[in-house]
């Protein structure tokens, strides 16, 4: 333990404690911009200087190490005119037209300013000298660099969390700045859109691409017929966004706002990842069959998920030797598209032109793969418009809806029900434990060996995780998988997926099945989910998720009686003619940089 | 013009034999060499001044198995040019020295970071270097030394920075601490001298340290080697000895005009006539890693100063805000003074924001952007304004 003094109170702390968090501990909270509890000390905003007793200079509260018998101000004449002067430094060069901004009320520069009531700029506006345009191509990410104060989280983000390095510091002096390889779009790019940058991002420099516009137009077009579908993590989001505690699921109320706002039929997306798992597990059991008693040799094992459009674009770029991998399940966002212009249309006897699909994602790389131009398979655009769940809770307030008080409400029919497997899609291991369910009990005829259905070793927040069920008395047409120890792994953030799959092509990590998340904690941890984001919030996200599971009626993805419909009605069989036309997809080699 | 001349010193340039320097150095007990340039109270010429015998004792007592002696030849300074020279005419001794640092703390590697614009001599060191490992060789001393090139960043002559740099990536300031001596190069405990620095320790080790202490003050001992210019006619490289006035180098240097020094450089200090006489040229004033430049009348100090903030602007890594933003806004403030678009009260506002640039900024580079901004807003206002 060290012993030090901040502002005159004696304090004990453990040896490697920063300032800043020694700070917190007596509950003196130092300004920060450039920290970030996800990522590694950077210091350099140095809006956290604090006066050190006999120090020559100020020093970062964020990067400064505690020592024996340290004398800390963090509030002295010579700090509060260095934080003011930072502070007004910043403004200078920031495009400080705050009411045309996205992030307005919600920028942590804007807080700062306010915090310390700048309100004089004493210095010369320097963001109008420069010549910034704002990159709109990507269809997922927006960066505008006027914005930018240069804390360097995003590429921090993108380096450290994701192991992208899309984003990086070019240029010096006056003339640096966040961008990207020669300086192209973000669309042109390995940018994955996984918008973990957005997350991170202090400012309005980077935000996500919306379209609420577009959403409100076809809502408010009476002749058009609107379906909304929501990821299983939004549920488990939307509350932070709308004033509520992280962890509280909102299903109900989500479901009832969503009826409010005028869409003509709120559906889940659950029911899609339910769905998934029908194709993907007989997928999985397939590739399986053909390698173990065909003895094809050409079949690639192991078989990766396909439901994170980040982790589809990384592999693309980055392990396009692997793409034959990659199960050719579209994402449930996909298939939900997909289904919404034929299945549903018909069912509602729509005609699909005038039928838009709408989808709520806790992801930004969503808005991407809806534009896919493989993502047409129902004759039209599958899915119309992407929101973000904080794009929804900006709809939701924008209404003037109260959503505090509204009452639980039930998604519509068809494709509204859903099982607990599907939702567990929003949490790292969720994949794999909803295929396990469904696979083992296809095979044995009998449940997952697991109290309550609760895959343990799946679960958690370990970067790289493996786990494997022995797989024992098959049915007779699964015979040839009996004494099979089916090995899978998993893996969320991309760092983690790098470091995966490595693995596997070193031929360190050897197993049949692999569930990768491009965003750390899975979607809950999405690109699209409220801001702020941390582990602790990331975990109560979890712990809702799991509760979700457990409160649902169905479990498991086969017993979903809209699955046994559809399939019954409309589709054959998993891996059939329709499911290959529907909701299978291919992928394509993307440039490296 | 005066004909009394500051002492002229010959150490540095001094052609020894360097394979006797280190027959003899590597029977020398690692400790007994870090008390001997201890004793010399030898400290860095880079221009921070730090003991190097202490930067070498604190880097020999980490328990780490690999460490590095990093020379840095990232002269980039602006109005020095004086390791180019030792490079130059010397590079055996700057080898040499970084072989008895190697001793002194326990590194097998050595790495030499040589400015971009210093290409040229490549051939040449490399030549120097297949003798110098022969040397190794023959002395059975497991030590060897690469040369990694710079791209032209001044911010890479900054310890931490330049480590950035040789490890591949942007050139960066770190924050501190760890200390190189604990952390530096690839994350090992590193020693970093500038080039001069590592001659003076051959000297040391070849001639003693009580004969380095010979010259100098009690705060400056020994020599250093200077680069003159700007208004004088004697423009160039002279090794001098420490503890001279700013008069007293006028006297000699000087073109019978001279209204102004710039004393180490960008980041150095402006010498106004009115304090020649005052300035100890040392650690014990103003210390210099070399720069020396020599301002007459005809110069306007505005024009001085402005390629100062120019340059810093520019230079500046742009990772912190102080040093990235204030750079732009001293540039622009003075500037707008200068149009009359703000009025002379401004300058106080610019000083002010130039003393938070020295308390907050992360690195070296912005903390010094206020030595040659205040002053000369200080000592030639009325330039500035009018």
């Amino acid at each position: 333990m060290v012993s030090l003094s901040i502002n005159g109170m004696q304090a004990k702390v453990p040896e490697g404690t920063t300032i800043l968090d020694a700070a917190k501990q007596m509950n003196f909270r130092i300004p920060t911009l450039c920290h970030h509890d996800d990522l590694c000390v950077a210091g350099n905003c140095r809006v956290c200087v604090v006066e050190q007793l006999g120090a020559k200079s100020l020093v970062a509260a964020c990067a400064a190490p505690v020592s024996e018998g340290m004398q800390i101000l963090t509030n002295s004449l010579k700090v509060r005119s260095a934080r003011k002067h930072i502070i007004e430094l910043l403004l200078s060069e920031h495009n400080a037209d705050c009411t045309k901004c996205y992030k307005n009320g919600m920028c942590e520069l804007q807080n700062l300013s306010n915090e310390f009531a700048v309100g004089d700029h004493i210095f010369i506006d320097l963001n109008t000298i420069k010549d910034y345009t704002v990159d709109r191509f990507s269809p997922s990410i927006q960066k505008d660099d006027s914005k930018c104060i240069r804390c360097q989280r995003c590429v921090r983000t993108c380096e450290q969390l994701q192991g992208v390095n899309a984003l990086t510091v070019a240029y010096k002096g006056d003339e640096q700045r966040i961008s990207t390889f020669e300086d192209l779009s973000m669309a042109e790019v390995i940018c994955t859109n996984c918008g973990q940058c957005i997350n991170r991002c202090p400012t309005g420099a980077l935000v996500e691409r919306t379209y609420l516009d577009e959403v409100w137009d076809a809502i408010l077009d009476p002749n058009k017929h609107v379906v909304v579908q929501t990821a299983p993590a939004v549920r488990v989001g939307l509350g932070e966004e709308l004033g509520l505690e992280p962890g509280k699921r909102v299903t109900g109320q989500m479901v009832a706002a969503l009826k409010r706002l005028g869409f003509d039929s709120v559906l889940d997306t659950d029911f899609t990842a339910d769905l998934t798992i029908m194709e993907e597990g007989t997928e999985l059991l397939t590739r399986l069959k053909q390698a173990l008693v065909d003895k094809n040799p050409d079949v690639a094992l192991p078989m990766t998920t396909s439901c994170s459009p980040g982790w589809v674009k990384f592999i693309e770029h980055t392990y396009p030797e692997y793409l034959p991998n990659v199960s050719s399940c579209k994402s449930p966002q996909q298939m939900f598209g997909a289904l919404a212009k034929t299945y549903y249309s018909q069912n509602r006897n729509l005609d699909p032109k005038n039928v838009v699909s709408v989808s709520i994602m806790p992801c930004t790389a969503k808005k991407y793969e809806a534009n896919r131009p493989e993502m047409r398979s129902s004759g039209f655009k599958d899915v119309d418009y992407v929101l973000t769940t904080r794009e929804l809770a900006r709809m939701i307030k924008q209404a003037g809806v109260e959503f505090s008080q509204l009452k639980e409400d039930k998604y519509d029919s068809i494709m509204g029900a859903s099982s607990g497997a599907g939702v567990i899609f929003g949490a790292t291991g969720g994949v794999m434990e909803a295929a396990l369910r469904t696979a083992y009990e296809i095979v044995t005829g009998r449940e997952v060996p697991f109290e309550n259905l609760n895959i343990t070793p799946v679960r958690g927040m370990e970067g790289v995780r493996q786990a494997s069920v022995l797989i024992e008395d098959c049915k007779e047409e699964w015979s040839f998988l009996n004494g099979v120890e089916l090995k899978c792994a998993i893996a969320h953030g991309l760092v983690n997926a790098r470091e995966l799959m490595d693995g596997v092509k070193s031929g360190e990590i050897n197993v049949h099945f692999i569930e990768v998340m491009a965003c750390p904690g899975g979607c809950l941890g999405g690109g699209g989910q409220p801001i702020p984001t941390n582990e602790e919030i990331r975990k109560k996200r979890t712990e809702a998720i799991y509760a979700e599971d457990m409160s649902m009626e169905v479990r498991k993805s086969h017993e979903n009686p809209e699955i046994i419909g559809i399939y019954k009605e409309f589709l054959g069989e998993p891996l059939g003619h329709k499911s290959h036309e529907l909701l299978h997809t291919h992928y394509t080699e993307r440039v490296r940089y | 013009m005066s004909s009394q001349h500051v002492k002229r010193v010959d150490l540095i340039f001094e052609k020894i034999e360097c394979r006797e320097v280190l027959k003899k150095v590597v029977d020398i007990e690692p400790d007994d060499i870090c008390q001997e340039v201890l004793d010399s109270d030898l400290k860095g010429r880079g221009g921070a001044g730090f003991p190097t015998g202490l930067k070498w004792r604190f880097t020999a007592k980490e328990k780490d198995p690999v460490k590095y002696i990093v020379c840095n030849a990232d002269e980039g300074e602006p109005g020095t040019f004086k390791d180019r020279e030792i490079l130059d005419q010397v590079p055996g001794k700057v080898f040499c020295g970084m072989a008895i640092a190697g001793r002194a703390i326990g590194a097998k590697v050595g790495y030499v970071y040589l400015r971009g614009e210093y290409k040229f001599l490549i051939p040449k060191l490399n030549e120097e270097l297949i003798k110098f490992h022969k040397t190794m060789d023959e002395f059975n001393q497991n030590f060897r030394i690469l040369i990694r090139l710079g791209s032209g960043a001044y911010i890479c002559g900054e310890e931490s920075a330049l480590f950035e740099s040789i490890e591949g990536k942007r050139g960066e300031p770190r924050n501190k601490p760890p200390y190189p001596t604990v952390s530096g190069l690839f994350g090992k405990p590193t020693v970093i001298n500038n080039v001069e620095t590592l001659v003076h320790t051959v000297m040391i080790m070849n001639y003693g340290a009580s004969h380095f202490k010979e010259l100098g003050t009690k705060d400056s001992r020994g020599s250093k080697v200077f680069s003159v210019s700007g208004d004088t006619p004697k423009a160039g490289i002279f090794e001098l000895e420490l503890g001279m006035t700013v008069d007293e180098f006028v006297n000699d240097f000087g073109d019978g005009d001279t209204k102004a020094v710039q004393v180490g450089g960008a980041s150095g200090f402006c010498v106004p006539r009115k304090k020649f006489d005052e300035t100890i040229i040392g650690f014990e004033g103003m210390p210099t890693g070399g720069s020396m430049k020599l301002f007459n009348s005809s110069r306007s100090m505005y024009n001085v100063l402005h390629n100062y903030l120019d340059f810093f602007t520019e230079e500046s890594c742009g990772q912190c805000t102080p040093c990235r933003v204030g750079c732009q806004q001293l540039l622009k403030g003075v500037e707008a003074v200068k149009r009359g678009e703000k009025n002379s009260k401004y300058l106080d506002e610019l000083v002010k924001l130039a003393k938070t640039m020295k308390r907050a900024s992360k690195c070296g580079l912005g903390q010094s952007v206020g030595n040659a901004f205040g002053s000369i807003v200080e000592n030639f206002k009325e330039e500035i304004i009018y």
